[in-house]
């Protein structure tokens, strides 16, 4: 009995082991790549510490290829969004749940309606639109399509309809108006759906690519992913450079989820349950 | 009590009119757009674009890249569908086991793919896969297998596809389903073990059967995720060799913002939406079910 067991701890232990080296392996190389010279790139055997380690590939990075624009555009625009689309659809949100008016549930079920849509669906006609109102290659036109998501709303909706209305009954007996209840009520308590959405929100457009591959075709608006996929391109032979640009594309989000790892998976495990 | 209209207005409002211009008036534009002739001489004057009633769909049936497109899509589906979810079940009642160790890294290790940006992990991926520099056939030179040209062979480029389509999803998968398996209460496994059921009758008979609205949700989610196969052949491959790794999204990407038939590629993004609505309404009559 007890060899069976410890056996098959060991099996259990391997088997999740190797997958979890097959899952970080890629990103070690990317890694210890990027700091390598180019005499030690092709080595076979790889060296996972290189010998005499270099940051020349991330200097070129920034000062030739010019990486930093497309890294502060995409802080611009990962940030805008998420915050944009944490305040209206928090005050959507709040209106769902908690407000009375005529055909409030209706409009609500043609929102959910629309989380069926692919966004494949919609970009043809928004390209056309933000082409004739001039929005191309501006931060508005990557920022503005990416705010209005309809899962937020929902998310939203479902969580403030947990708070209790005696709190927000309570508050209006004594004069309080909606934007105060909104704001000092709402708001504070609705703090773990908010960093869920954030935390979502924030890592879905950093990580967007057909989107500002489509919109941003001028290269100083360009966001990280199509800086990062038009280096493989250009530099189609240089590895180092590719792995470092791919190290700045990935670490910031990688570091990001490290923190977070926790509302991370709760969030995944609770939005993947609700479905 | 009713609020009042100025309170809807204010709080409604911005979500409304966003949602209105970026996602539910360009849904009809699409289906409009896919049966005109949209096309890059028209870009600047749109009043001349024609109706053509269905003739972009006539054109799709008989279009061989489409069907190419089509089938590769479903080729990855077919392949990597199952063998997602067969490794991210087994991953999660491995991690739901009470004696296993290490639980948290092994989630944070396996979630780490899924949160990556996937065109820059595809960058590192077509080194690994290089046929002369690349890591994993250098792994298999250990074993004196000698590694085929993953990515410049019509025959070995799609699966170089699926494995990193698979490499990202597990992690995310597995949380799914781990939250799944935590749902299920204890004392039916209890039960089960004072009757001398196996470990293997515990699992076919308990956890499969009580697992079911997780796999229903996962799978269609997952089948969704699959047909907008995008970021990952446009990197790896651009669709090559020989469109073997030519997915419907990528065509769409083709047809409508290289060659700007804008007509033509809303035409195929219709056709993706009503597989993913067909698909959506069968989930929820399977879930309603239960």
């Amino acid at each position: 009995m007890g060899k069976t067991s410890s056996l098959r701890q060991v099996a259990v232990h391997g088997f999740l082991f190797v997958m979890a080296v097959a899952m970080i392996l890629p990103f070690l190389w990317m890694i210890s790549t990027s700091f390598k010279t180019p005499a030690e790139i092709f080595v076979l055997p790889p060296r996972w510490i290189p010998k005499d380690p270099t940051i020349e590939n991330y200097r070129e990075l920034f000062a030739s290829i010019k990486f930093g624009r497309p890294f502060i555009n995409t802080v611009i625009v990962a940030s805008s969004i998420t915050f944009f689309s944490l305040l209206v659809s928090s005050m959507a949100g709040y209106a769902f749940a908690k407000f009375r008016f005529k055909g409030r549930d209706k409009l609500f079920f043609l929102i959910l309606a629309t989380l069926m849509v692919p966004g494949q669906m919609t970009i043809i006609p928004v390209f056309l639109l933000l082409r004739q109102l001039g929005l191309l290659n501006t931060y508005a036109g990557l920022i503005l399509p990416g705010v209005a998501s309809a899962f937020n709303i929902f998310f939203m909706r479902q969580f403030i309809m947990s708070i209790p209305n005696e709190l927000i009954e309570a508050a209006k007996i004594d004069g309080a108006k909606e934007s105060f209840i909104y704001f000092c009520i709402i708001l504070p308590l609705s703090k773990p759906a908010l960093t869920t959405i954030a935390i979502f929100t924030f890592t879905g457009s950093w990580n967007s690519f057909l989107w500002p591959l489509i919109i941003a075709q001028d290269e100083r608006m360009y966001t990280l992913p199509v800086a990062v996929s038009v280096l493989a391109g250009q530099y189609g032979e240089n590895l180092g450079i590719q792995m470092a640009g791919s190290c700045i594309v990935i670490a910031p989000i990688l570091v990001f989820f490290l923190f977070v790892q926790r509302y991370f998976i709760k969030g995944i495990a609770l939005t993947g349950l609700k479905g | 009590m009713k609020t009042s209209w100025v309170w809807i207005l204010t709080f409604v409002g911005p979500a409304l009119i966003l949602l209105m211009v970026f996602l539910i008036i360009p849904i009809f534009a699409s289906f409009y757009l896919s049966f005109t002739d949209f096309n890059v001489f028209v870009m600047t004057d749109w009043s001349r674009a024609k109706f053509i009633g269905l003739q972009n769909f006539v054109e799709l049936l008989k279009d061989e890249l489409f069907w190419k497109a089509l089938m590769n899509t479903f080729y990855c589906l077919v392949v990597a569908m199952p063998v997602t979810v067969v490794l991210s079940l087994t991953c999660a009642v491995l991690l739901n086991r009470k004696q296993t160790k290490f639980k948290n890294f092994f989630k944070v290790s396996f979630f780490l793919p899924f949160v990556t940006n996937t065109v820059a992990i595809a960058i590192v991926w077509s080194w690994i896969l290089n046929p002369s520099y690349g890591l994993l056939n250098w792994f298999l030179s250990l074993f004196g297998v000698k590694g085929p040209n993953w990515l410049g062979d019509p025959k070995w480029a799609m699966p170089s596809v699926i494995m990193l389509v698979i490499w990202k999803a597990v992690g995310y998968n597995t949380i799914l389903f781990l939250a799944g398996l935590q749902n299920i209460p204890d004392f039916l496994y209890e039960a089960a073990e004072l009757d001398g059921a196996s470990p293997w009758q515990r699992f076919w008979y308990i956890t499969l059967p009580m697992l079911k609205p997780t796999t229903v949700f996962v799978t269609t989610m997952m089948i969704i995720g699959y047909l907008q196969l995008f970021e990952e052949p446009y990197m790896l491959t651009q669709g090559g060799p020989l469109n073997s790794t030519l997915s419907i999204v990528l065509y769409l990407y083709r047809q409508g913002f290289k060659f700007f038939k804008l007509g033509y590629a809303s035409s195929i993004a219709v056709i993706l939406f009503l597989m993913i609505s067909a698909l959506t309404l069968l989930r929820l009559k399977l879930a309603g079910r239960k």
